[in-house]
């Protein structure tokens, strides 16, 4: 590995550029502990000049939202036939849109929250009150509400109250056009991060997540401290195995590549519910994925290493 | 994971070890959405309005090059070496000639260099404020006397301004609420000049009722001044500390006027005052910056710094002229704005309902930036406020950046009438005047 060179893009434009040149910075940190000659790049108008002009061995697209998960980076790497690590344009696209991706997995037979997703033009439309009476009919309070796409928890917030809802729906609108109503599941959170390997994709251990607040919010996600993390999750056998079997399934199911993190919550009968399935998982100081490495006493860096192998080893 | 291994139990962990150690001043320094939206701003895509930083781009870059070599071959190694916490002679004695351009007649010996205005406004609340005890500031005041405070646990009492700057009726009331509820008041924290964020200045025949009400009742004034020299029209208005030598700490800033990375500010205080400062200043940081202290002096000495000064002034004014015109020409009916004389801030008001805090991901989406107004309060106002700076984009970026807003703000207009008013959106400023509405 110690001849390769590996660009990083990190940054970008999207509402979560600050945490990703954050997961830039530390796994580019762990790819140099590896040998790894590595260029950190922001996606900017230079980026094109700089991939043709430095050609590097293998990108991985550290860039969180917008352009880095929904295909248009991946698809520029694919034009360039410069090899990359990750999901390719066509399952970023179905993966990134969170109602597309819950509906796959439940055609598929996976469980997950019962939701909703509109855009703001139904509600103008249709008008709101009678529109948000009845998401509240059928998904009953308390309810999450998210953005369509994005991640980091930015917009999202669960509400307990109905009087509530049209204020979390404006902050919700914020950041996409359309926004995704989900059943709140009170529950164990857990995050499971999948490595693809020789042998297929394999489940890391499952991280807990216990936020101080009760919401695993932006706060609660990069304030060190706000959160309790257990790794591995205290789950009894059969629930692991069954959160890592949902993890995996995701992951097969939606057609993602080389990592995934998928979020899930165990509710009080213990059944899984899949939540969401992240493509360019956080690879902050607080974000899950490492943790779930450590636990698993396998390294960033190494990991990481591993999969630049393979995306070379595919683009031959 | 090796198969067949279990996997290594790592148990509870928070990823702070140091959690329980935190003082209770530290519990508000958590990660925040608005402060994780402004790393978007700082791309050249973004039109920021957001920021204040300066615009050096007047500076004379190739003189300063010139002296900074010399001072380090002429007095390297004093410039290189610690100095006194009190500050350089020659600047303390120089910085008195600036300030006399706005009537203040201080000693050099009375004033305090600093690395920044914002070092002496952390020493002054340091000296003088125990936790709990009441500061009184404008509503809205600058956010960084705002972080001072909470730092040292002051309870800040926000004093309503119109468009004359504070109104001294909301001083009197703040003080007698004070006083009604047997609390001490330590001082009262002011920008006359060209506020910031509200861009207000006050008038000239209510600094004498101001520091009338504050002598009293026995509460001291911080004034800060920042941009009293930069006037678009050239008047200087004079210092609250020009009219009352006893009870006045004058700030001021070489940030605005010069070089804001140099660090350069200082504390004119009455004498008693200032021997706690250069003590307080010691511990904080053994001296201010020699070499930057001897950058300023000699830039003073040998350059036309006030003519410098007239060129940053026309340069804002035609910044300030290019976000007043976007705003008469974009912005939707209910938006009101202030319109300022100088310095580098218009602070606005949108119609109610709307929330400048959760308006922001659409505008940085839009590719354009500002401050969401409840910065500037520490009670939790300013929902319906929001601070546009002029300071530093191109008036033709000005000009796009407005236009930028203005549709966010139709946007969320359009989705405030789809799902109506809400209850939770209610705390959109002072009841009593503001600044906005000239």
């Amino acid at each position: 590995m110690t001849d390769r060179f590996v660009a990083v893009l990190a940054g970008g434009l999207s509402h979560e550029r600050d945490v990703s040149l954050r997961s830039g910075r530390r796994i580019s940190a762990a790819l140099r502990t590896v040998g790894v000659t590595v260029q950190e790049w922001d996606a900017d108008a230079n980026l094109l000049h700089r991939l043709r002009e430095h050609r590097p061995d293998a990108v991985v697209v550290a860039l969180h939202g917008g352009e880095g998960e929904n295909g248009s980076i991946q698809t520029i790497l694919d034009l360039l036939s410069i090899p990359y690590v990750g999901t390719d344009p066509d399952a970023c696209r179905r993966s990134w849109d969170k109602p597309t991706a819950k509906a796959e997995l439940a055609r598929a037979g996976v469980l997950t929250p019962d939701w909703v997703v509109l855009p703001h033009s139904t509600f103008r439309e249709l008008g709101a009150a009678p529109v948000l009476e009845s998401m509240v009919q059928r998904l009953g309070l308390p309810l999450m509400l998210k953005p369509d796409k994005g991640g980091s928890a930015l917009g999202a917030q669960v509400v307990r109250d109905a009087a509530n809802l049209p204020t979390a729906m404006v902050g919700c609108l914020a950041y996409s056009d359309a926004v995704l109503a989900e059943k709140f599941v009170d529950g164990v959170e857990v995050a499971v991060t999948v490595i693809d390997g020789p042998d297929g994709p394999e489940a890391l251990p499952a991280v807990e997540i216990v936020p101080e607040s009760g919401v695993y919010d932006y706060t609660a996600r990069y304030t060190a401290g706000l959160t309790t993390f257990h790794t591995p999750a205290r789950l009894d056998p059969k629930t692991a195995d069954a959160v890592a079997e949902l993890a995996v399934t995701a992951h097969k199911l939606l057609g993602l590549r080389d990592i995934s993190r998928t979020d899930a919550v165990i509710d009080p009968s213990g059944a899984v519910h899949f939540l969401e399935v992240n493509l360019s998982p956080g690879l902050t100081e607080t974000s899950l994925v490492p943790m779930a490495v450590e636990a698993a006493g396998r390294s960033l860096g190494a990991i990481y290493a591993g999969l630049i192998d393979r995306a070379i080893a595919r683009s031959r | 994971m090796t198969p067949g291994q279990p996997p290594e139990r790592l148990g509870a962990r928070s990823l702070d070890p140091h959690l329980q150690r935190y003082a209770a001043r530290a519990a508000g320094m958590t990660a925040s959405e608005v402060r994780a939206l402004f790393a978007v701003a700082s791309r050249p895509e973004v039109v920021s309005l957001a920021g204040g930083m300066p615009n050096l781009a007047a500076l004379p870059l190739d003189f300063l090059s010139e002296q900074v070599a010399s001072i380090i071959t002429d007095e390297g190694l004093t410039a290189l070496q610690y100095g006194s916490a009190h500050g350089v002679p020659l600047l303390r004695e120089q910085i008195c000639e600036v300030m006399a351009l706005e009537g203040v007649t201080g000693h050099p010996d009375d004033l305090v260099v600093t690395v920044g205005s914002q070092m002496a406004l952390d020493l002054v609340t340091r000296i003088f404020c125990d936790p709990g005890d009441i500061v009184l500031a404008e509503g809205p005041s600058y956010v960084g006397a705002l972080g001072t405070f909470a730092s040292y646990q002051a309870d800040v009492r926000h004093v309503a301004m119109d468009e004359h700057g504070l109104v001294p009726e909301a001083l009197r009331a703040a003080l007698g609420a004070a006083q009604q509820a047997g609390r001490r008041v330590k001082f009262l924290y002011t920008i006359p000049n060209f506020q910031n964020p509200a861009g207000v200045t006050m008038a000239v025949n209510r600094r004498a009722e101001v520091l009338d009400i504050c002598a009293r009742h026995d509460v001291l004034v911080i004034e800060d001044n920042p941009y009293g020299l930069l006037g678009f029209d050239g008047q200087i208005y004079p210092a609250l500390r020009s009219m009352d030598a006893d009870n006045v700490i004058y700030l001021g800033s070489f940030s605005k006027t010069f070089a804001s990375g140099l660090r350069v500010g200082w504390a004119l205080a009455p004498h008693a005052v200032r021997e706690k400062l250069v003590l307080a200043a010691e511990s904080a940081s053994l001296c201010p910056p020699t070499l930057n202290q001897l950058i300023v002096s000699r830039y003073l000495a040998t350059h036309d710094w006030k003519g410098q000064i007239k060129s940053f002034q026309s340069m804002y004014r035609e910044r300030r002229d290019a976000l007043l015109s976007g705003l008469e020409q974009h912005m939707p009916p209910g938006c009101t704005w202030t319109r300022p004389d100088g310095g580098f801030f218009v602070w606005m008001t949108v119609p109610e309902g709307v929330d400048t805090k959760a308006m922001q991901p659409r505008a940085v989406t839009a590719r354009v930036a500002y401050v969401p107004g409840t910065g500037f309060y520490a009670d939790g106002f300013g929902s319906r406020q929001m601070r546009l700076s002029f300071c530093y984009p191109p008036p033709e970026r000005i000009s796009e950046g407005v236009r930028r807003l203005a549709s966010v703000l139709t946007e969320e207009i359009e989705l405030l009438n789809t799902f109506g008013p809400s209850t939770s959106r209610s705390l959109s400023g002072p009841q009593t005047p503001t600044p906005d509405t000239a």
